[in-house]
């Protein structure tokens, strides 16, 4: 064991050393995302390219495995370790099975931080939630109801059951449920965030509950799945489509009527508050601690709870008055 | 009347020198040496031992299972349920840990899970004389499944500290305990497939089932005992899989066996069976190794990869068969 602890230690000094040299060029911030082609991490990787613009001197690395799978990212973290990139800022497909290799990371000298989807605490220095979980929980609910003035029968399409924000979300909305009487959550189906299986789940939803009022879908995956399903089984009109959805995929359904408004952050301005946060961590400005406050430029302050977590901004309602602002930008 | 002790009468067409050369093996270390140099090139950061011992992991488990996937497949049957068998095993392992059962204790009821899965389906393909292939793809379902019904959207963390040692320790320096794991059932499964009456009779059978019965070689005993192997270097790979990630999940391994049987036929086994050897598929799962992460230091993006490994696929299988119709054209 202590041969293996000098070795790691000579390992880990040999990196710092080649780190520090690196860091006369340029700062390199890898964003590990769940899987590449997702439209939200696209736009997310764009804000990161803004921050590091506006930084100076950092060099972004995109990356991600093709599926969401936690060993497709752990092959892909660690070929960022053998890099000696000097912060990684994931989004994380399983919250305990990347630890071991973020572990290794940070004991080589890498500024590790989770954003969008959370790794255990013991993996990473911090974690930037994109808003509250309970914030989402009540949004998503309140968004059906808001249209529901005489309560009614909604479900639920969520992506798959190991999902750890939906789940999260899933669970603050039930907390919340009896502030919004007479809506009745009936069931919670899982379209494991594929297109067709989304709309054949949202499809046998509209056939079980033959009085459901809306579907609530807090992914950008199912949402417009169940939208396109509402269209085609011609109930535009009787079930409202809701949750979490990206601007530029939602459009359509704005437009047809088939959603009457959803919510989102801005996967930009988050991609944007991981690089400000992972480049003042990895140059030492800050240090992550609970209650500190790290600056993320334009987004304001990032404030420290007790478990190293920090939420970025409140969700932001998307209607067919702001649709068509929002529709080119992600 | 001439002299026949005159005539000289070779033993062999070709000396085995010349075999060697010619073989697929050589053709594949040819590959993979090819590849080393390239990425020594491409990337300042692949030539470093640490470096180069994280990379092994983007093989070790799944080579693992392609040693006994490969004698499967040479007997003329196939196994598509290894990466389910690894979700079922992690699983039970994870419900062991969580009532306090030791590192000891955990193995041995992950290989026996593990065994008793080959066991299922070596009865259903031998007992009921199913195609492996329809029985596998059945049983990739319900193994899995199986884990879904348990965990759910959980998952099993509580493995004692112990546990770490299969998937994240070192024997010495950056030899991880995984690459002596790879290395000695590599040993093992040329063994048994190059050097003893098991391994021919596994040839035998994939070349003529029927022939290999009349040969007095019990077939369906020999496919049995097959498919208790995949289960159990399924069971191995995800005690090792589960140590590396430290929890358990029921989409651990998703996908896995494609990669596995991938590796497979790269390294040289027919998938029609009969022919293959294990050292093939060593090369073989070291090419992958290579090839995913020389490609991950360049950050290419997995996409990219997947291509690439198909290319790579297609690539070896045909140009043998290319050569040898480029040098009977010019006869």
């Amino acid at each position: 064991m202590s041969i293996f602890r000098k070795a790691l230690t000579t390992a880990t000094i040999a990196a710092t050393m080649v780190a520090g040299t690196a860091q006369a060029d340029d700062m390199r911030i890898a964003l590990v995302v769940k899987a590449l082609g997702i439209g939200f991490f696209e736009a997310a990787a764009k804000g990161a390219e803004e921050a590091a613009e506006e930084l100076g001197g950092v060099e972004i690395i995109y990356t991600g495995p093709t599926d969401t799978t936690a060993e497709g990212q752990i092959e892909v973290i660690n070929s960022l370790i053998a890099q000696q990139v000097d912060a990684i800022a994931v989004s994380a497909n399983d919250t305990d099975a990347l630890v071991p290799t973020l572990q290794k990371a940070m004991k080589r000298g890498i500024t590790v931080i989770s954003w969008d989807s959370g790794v255990a605490e013991e993996g990473r220095q911090l974690h930037l939630n994109p808003s509250s979980n309970p914030l989402i929980g009540n949004m998503i609910i309140k968004l059906a109801a808001d249209h529901l003035p005489d309560g009614g029968d909604v479900a639920v399409l969520s992506a798959t059951t190991t999902s750890t924000n939906q789940n999260i979300w899933i669970e603050e909305m039930t907390k919340v449920l009896p502030n919004y009487p007479g809506i009745n959550v009936v069931a919670t189906v899982y379209g494991d965030d594929l297109a067709d299986k989304s709309y054949r789940e949202a499809t046998g939803l509209m056939q079980t509950h033959p009085d459901l009022k809306a579907i609530i879908a807090p992914t950008s995956v199912g949402i417009v799945a169940a939208a396109q399903a509402v269209v085609d089984a011609d109930k535009v009109g009787q079930v409202n489509v809701t949750g979490l959805g990206l601007p530029s995929e939602m459009a359509g359904a704005i437009e047809s009527g088939a959603s009457k408004s959803f919510a989102i952050w801005n996967p930009i301005d988050l991609g944007y508050s991981a690089t400000m946060l992972a480049h003042s961590l990895a140059s030492g400005a800050a240090e992550a601690a609970p209650g500190a406050e790290i600056p993320m430029g334009r987004m304001g302050t990032l404030t420290l709870d007790e478990n190293t977590n920090g939420a970025m901004a409140d969700p932001f309602v998307y209607d067919s008055s702001n649709i068509d602002e929002f529709k080119s930008i992600f | 009347m001439t002299d026949v002790s005159n005539h000289h009468v070779p033993d062999r067409l070709t000396t085995p020198l010349q075999r060697t050369l010619r073989s697929w093996e050589s053709l594949l270390l040819a590959v993979a040496v090819a590849i080393f140099l390239l990425n020594t090139f491409a990337s300042p950061y692949f030539l470093n031992a640490w470096n180069l011992s994280d990379a092994t992991f983007n093989f070790t488990e799944k080579a693992m299972i392609a040693f006994a996937m490969a004698l499967v497949i040479i007997s003329g049957e196939i196994d598509l349920s290894v990466a389910s068998i690894i979700a079922l095993v992690s699983t039970a392992m994870g419900a062991a840990a969580e009532v306090g059962v030791g590192t000891p204790g955990i193995v041995l009821i992950g290989l026996g899970v593990g065994l008793a899965c080959g066991a299922f389906n070596g009865a259903l393909v031998t007992g009921l004389g199913l195609p492996s292939i329809v029985v596998t793809i059945g049983t990739m379902s319900l193994f899995r499944g199986i884990s879904y019904i348990v965990l759910g959207d959980q998952a099993y963390m509580n493995y004692p500290d112990s546990f770490a040692w299969f998937g994240q320790g070192y024997v010495f320096w950056v030899i991880t305990v995984e690459l002596v794991f790879f290395l000695a059932f590599a040993v093992i499964y040329g063994v048994l497939l190059h050097k003893t009456n098991f391994g021919r009779a596994v040839y035998s059978i994939g070349n003529n089932p029927v022939g290999a019965m009349f040969s007095g070689i019990r077939v369906k005993r020999v496919k049995f005992i097959l498919f208790l192997l995949t289960g159990l270097m399924a069971a191995v790979a995800s005690v090792c899989l589960t140590s590396r990630l430290g929890s358990t999940r029921p989409s651990i391994a998703f996908g896995m066996e494609l990669e596995v049987v991938t590796m497979v036929v790269l390294g040289g086994v027919n998938i029609l069976g009969g022919s293959g050897s294990i050292p093939g598929v060593v090369i073989a799962a070291f090419v992958m190794g290579l090839v995913t992460f020389g490609l991950g230091l360049l950050n290419v993006p997995g996409i990219v990869m997947s291509i690439f490994i198909g290319l790579l696929l297609i690539g070896v299988i045909a140009l043998p068969r290319l050569w040898n119709q480029f040098r009977q054209a010019r006869r």
